[in-house]
């Protein structure tokens, strides 16, 4: 049996037919065919697969397509504006903070959450609010450079 | 400018694809007519298959085809072991690529399945029916070494028994009397005695394992698009087990997630994956989950070491003794007898000067994963063993640790120096890295912190690691001489286009660590481009020269060489162009900075722009110049590299429930001149902190029938961000005498130092309250028992 979903991924609709176990993350890598979304694990631990569901970050992983029926969905391929890139995207290029990259798109939109809650946060808060994604390269700590940097970058700009 | 980017942190070239998404990783690749693979793998650790029943499995929705062991033999040999340890009474147990008798381990392979989806070839295997006689299991690298443990195996590779699990057992040792040594400590000094386990440890590259197969059976060529971090060595293996001749096999490691040793080997799946493309003449793609990571993919240490130190009463070490079981996993891994021996023995002198040792190492089977190289692969274990008996040393002794250190270490040298293991180590100063360190961090007045004792049930620790590691692997007549199958030179081509924009094409293989900057980096430095003009090619075989991996903290120390001393060549004959073209004599010639000048005369000068157009051009060349701006150089080191450095952890321990918290974490290491300090700054951050999750919260654990109950990334407790404190990371640097840019390698020296610096601290931390020994990791459940016990006696 298969149910049809419509799903916006980074402005693009996509309509299908799809089977009510499909995963979000397997509609956004096969159907959306954007590959930028990881999967790192199978028990939601690492994060590497999240993603912005109406703005607001999900674990793709542990969504299911139909559960997205109707939601716009954001991933990395989405958070540049054209050629500029997102603040994020900046900070952690300019602060080191990846080295694989494969933990890196899921990093970021964690990381972009993390801010929509907390626009100015402190190491601590921004240690507590990444303990759902892994990375095994960076140990953290420019990750934390990179965050901080992207709060400060973002509350300049705005002024 | 150009030149001084040689010791620039700027931002990595590698990045703008990474962090938009734009990278291709193995599980990325599509390809026209992809079918799916997935693999079944053994629910027993040591059973008899008695029948397989497959039939359900093929009428499933979308299956294509169920393979099981019968169905590969003859079509794919068994997986070979490519480190052949000498004078070891080695023993290969045959490794095959699906088990078709026994399975011997909860990831062998039982069979496989290809499907239209990924969907259906998971739903398929649980359709095969697979009946199992089950036998007596043992994962404990000891036990399995007793008389009474269940045998593995019933012979090996050459038709030989394999008594008691035993799949080597390898001796080094040097210096004077060592029983001697023992006896006069015994009567006149101190020994000390101390069981340590290293524990099992996942290595988890946030990139699972995976394999894309293309074969073509027109031209009997085959693609391997394959999570590696050593693509020429999987082509040749890969050719060896399946029979693709090496002209035909292409390699591919595209973006590679993070590796940390797990990516060395060469694995069964691998191998199925292409039989299946071969057989049903499809591109067939392969990717493990997570739990079959833990299940299969190599595990790292799993050591249980016995170790006896001999001291003179003022501190002074007289000698070393140590038997150490290495458990191997069920199968002889690629090079998984030279991590627990020649990376681990030869370095059981550290920075000191120890007058006698010996080691006995016994490699040993048993029902779990295979174990291999894991960041550091073998060093940590000796730096660890050294570290924790100098601690216990200065205990007994009633020293502070720092001291015991100074009294033992090698003084300061700058070109070679012997060690008791025979390794000429090429440069260091111990005492120095000590010394500073202890200066930086205020050590003196962290002891007298703690001397007032606990603050609210807390208590504090300080914990120290000095260490020395071998890297830069290594010299090829050498990897000859300890058995390992290969080379361990590199290569790199340096080719100038007209515009003067660079290629430049590479046998090693970076998946994370950033060479691609560092590399333009060494060009341009050397010959004066911007690093923005030069292009590193790497991880595909049929576009690169031959190369031996990325492993050992090598790419950077050997293959950086290759690069430079090819730049170097690039440079000797630009200069003779140049001279050619400024119609002067090349002893006449000066260079600086990408310009070719008469002496004296630099405003009449050729960039290396220009030479590039007049040699790809060859308008007008010196007579018996060949045409083109290119050159190729193998780099075979003379010696390895030997980086060091001290690390201080700071913990506090709260007594009430076990918990313990890094507090502070000081890394002082020397690896010679720094490429680009931001990205030695960023390996130092990530080795750190994977060592201090082997002290503090890693560890892999089977129970009694061998299931591996750390199966998920919901019991194996990786470092997270909100556990870590702040790292404070500072460096030396000493050159490195025999190396052309004086550059040793950073990739592992964090693992290598830190698991002992955090378990010291947590030791000196424990030890008013009377603690003496507690197994990694330090779960609060531990350390609380630890000092329960404590209290009752």
């Amino acid at each position: 049996m298969k149910v049809p979903v419509r799903i916006t991924v980074n402005g693009r609709l996509f309509e299908r037919e799809v089977e009510p176990r499909l995963l979000l993350v397997h509609f956004i890598r096969v159907f959306a065919e954007l590959t930028g979304t990881k999967v790192g694990c199978d028990t939601s631990q690492c994060g590497s697969c999240t993603v912005l569901i109406d703005g607001v970050s999900a674990k793709s992983c542990t969504t299911l397509a139909v559960q997205a029926d109707g939601a716009n969905v954001t991933t990395i391929e989405g958070l540049a504006d054209g050629e500029k890139l997102h603040a994020l995207q900046e900070s952690f290029w300019n602060k080191h903070g990846l080295q694989c990259g494969f933990c890196t798109p899921g990093m970021i939109l964690a990381s972009h959450e993390l801010l929509r809650t907390n626009a100015s946060p402190s190491d601590d808060e921004i240690r507590h609010g990444l303990e759902g994604n892994i990375c095994r390269c960076t140990g953290y700590q420019n990750i934390v450079r990179a965050v901080k940097d992207a709060a400060e970058a973002t509350a300049a700009a705005d002024k | 400018m150009s030149s001084r980017i040689f010791g620039s942190g700027i931002r990595r070239r590698e990045d703008p694809r990474l962090i938009t998404g734009s990278a291709t990783y193995t599980h990325d690749i599509v390809l026209p007519g992809m079918v799916h693979a997935a693999m079944l793998r053994s629910s027993h650790a040591h059973a008899r298959i008695t029948r397989i029943d497959t039939e359900k499995a093929r009428v499933a929705p979308g299956v294509v085809a169920v393979y099981t062991g019968a169905d590969i033999e003859g079509a794919l040999q068994p997986v070979p072991c490519a480190w052949l340890l000498p004078d070891s009474q080695l023993r290969i147990a045959p490794y095959p690529c699906i088990a078709k008798d026994v399975v011997r381990y909860t990831g062998d392979i039982v069979a496989a399945v290809v499907a239209e989806t990924p969907y259906q070839a998971q739903d398929a295997l649980d359709l095969i029916e697979v009946h199992y006689d089950p036998l007596p299991t043992v994962t404990d690298p000891e036990k399995a070494a007793g008389d009474d443990a269940p045998q593995l195996h019933a012979k090996d590779i050459n038709g030989d028994d394999i008594p008691g699990n035993q799949a080597f057992h390898w001796t080094v040792a040097g210096g004077g009397d060592l029983d001697a040594a023992f006896a006069e400590a015994e009567a006149n000094g101190v020994v000390i005695k101390e069981r340590i386990l290293q524990q099992r440890l996942i290595p988890n590259a946030m990139e699972p394992r995976g394999a894309v197969a293309q074969y073509t059976r027109a031209t009997g060529e085959l693609t391997l698009w394959n999570t590696t971090q050593n693509p020429h060595i999987v082509r040749f293996l890969c050719s060896v087990v399946t029979g693709v001749p090496e002209d035909k096999l292409r390699v591919i490691a595209p973006e590679v997630g993070g590796g940390f040793g797990s990516k060395i080997a060469v694995y069964p799946a691998d191998f199925v994956t292409v039989f299946c493309s071969k057989t049903l003449g499809r591109p067939v793609k392969w990717i493990e989950t997570r739990s079959e990571n833990y299940q299969a993919t190599t595990h790292g240490r799993d050591h249980v070491q016995d170790i006896e130190l001999a001291a003179t009463k003022d501190g002074k070490i007289t000698g070393l003794r140590c038997t150490v079981h290495a458990g191997m996993g069920a199968y002889l891994s690629t090079a998984a007898p030279g991590i627990p021996t020649i990376l681990h023995g030869l370095m059981l002198s550290g920075c000191y000067t120890i007058p006698a040792l010996k080691e006995d190492v016994y490699g040993v089977y048993t029902n779990g994963v295979p174990v291999e190289a894991y960041r550091g692969a073998g060093r940590p274990e000796a730096t660890f063993m050294l570290e924790r008996l100098i601690d216990m040393l200065a205990n007994e002794l009633d020293l502070d640790p720092a001291d015991v250190r100074r009294r033992n270490f090698i003084p300061k040298f700058d070109d070679g120096h012997e060690v008791v293991t025979t390794l000429n180590y090429d440069s260091g100063d111990y005492p120095g890295a000590l010394d500073k360190l202890i200066e930086h961090t205020g050590y003196q007045a962290l002891r007298e912190k703690q001397k007032a004792g606990p603050s609210n049930g807390k208590y504090l620790g300080l914990g120290l690691s000095s260490y020395v590691e071998i890297c830069g692997l290594g010299p090829s007549q050498v990897a000859g001489a300890i058995g390992f199958q290969g080379g361990l030179w590199e290569s790199a081509i340096v080719r100038f286009h007209p515009t003067g924009k660079v290629h430049v094409f590479i046998g090693a293989s970076p998946h994370g660590q950033g060479e691609e900057t560092t590399f333009a980096q060494i060009v341009a430095s050397e010959i004066g481009v911007d690093a923005g003009d030069v292009k590193i090619f790497h991880g595909d075989t049929d576009s690169t020269p031959m190369g031996w991996g990325t492993y050992g903290s090598r790419t950077t120390a050997v293959g950086g060489a290759a690069l430079a001393l090819a730049v170097r060549k690039i440079r000797d004959k630009a200069k003779v162009l140049a001279a050619h073209l400024l119609e002067a004599s090349v002893e006449d010639m000066d260079y600086e900075d990408g310009k070719f000048f008469v002496k004296g005369s630099p405003d009449k000068a050729k960039t290396i722009q220009d030479i590039a157009l007049m040699a790809n051009v060859a308008w007008n060349l010196p007579e018996g110049m060949e045409a083109g701006l290119e050159a190729t150089t193998f780099y075979d080191p003379p010696n390895f590299v030997f980086p060091y450095g001290a690390h201080l952890a700071v913990v506090e321990v709260d007594a009430s429930t076990g918990q313990v918290e890094l507090t502070g974490y000081t890394a002082l290491d020397d690896c010679g001149p720094q490429i680009n300090p931001v990205i030695v700054e960023g390996q130092v951050h990530g080795g750190i902190v994977q060592g201090v999750g082997q002290a503090l919260w890693e560890g892999a654990a089977y129970d009694e029938s061998g299931q591996l109950i750390t199966g998920s990334m919901l019991d194996y407790a990786l470092p997270r961000a909100d556990l870590l404190p702040e790292l404070d990371v500072i460096s030396t640097v000493t050159r490195s005498p025999h190396h052309p840019l004086g550059v040793k390698g950073i990739g592992e020296a964090g693992t290598i130092a830190s698991t002992s610096a955090v378990y010291n601290a947590v030791m000196d931390a424990l030890k008013p309250l009377g603690v003496k020994r507690v197994d990694m990791p330090f779960t609060p459940e531990r350390v609380w028992r630890a000092i329960q016990e404590a209290k009752g006696s």
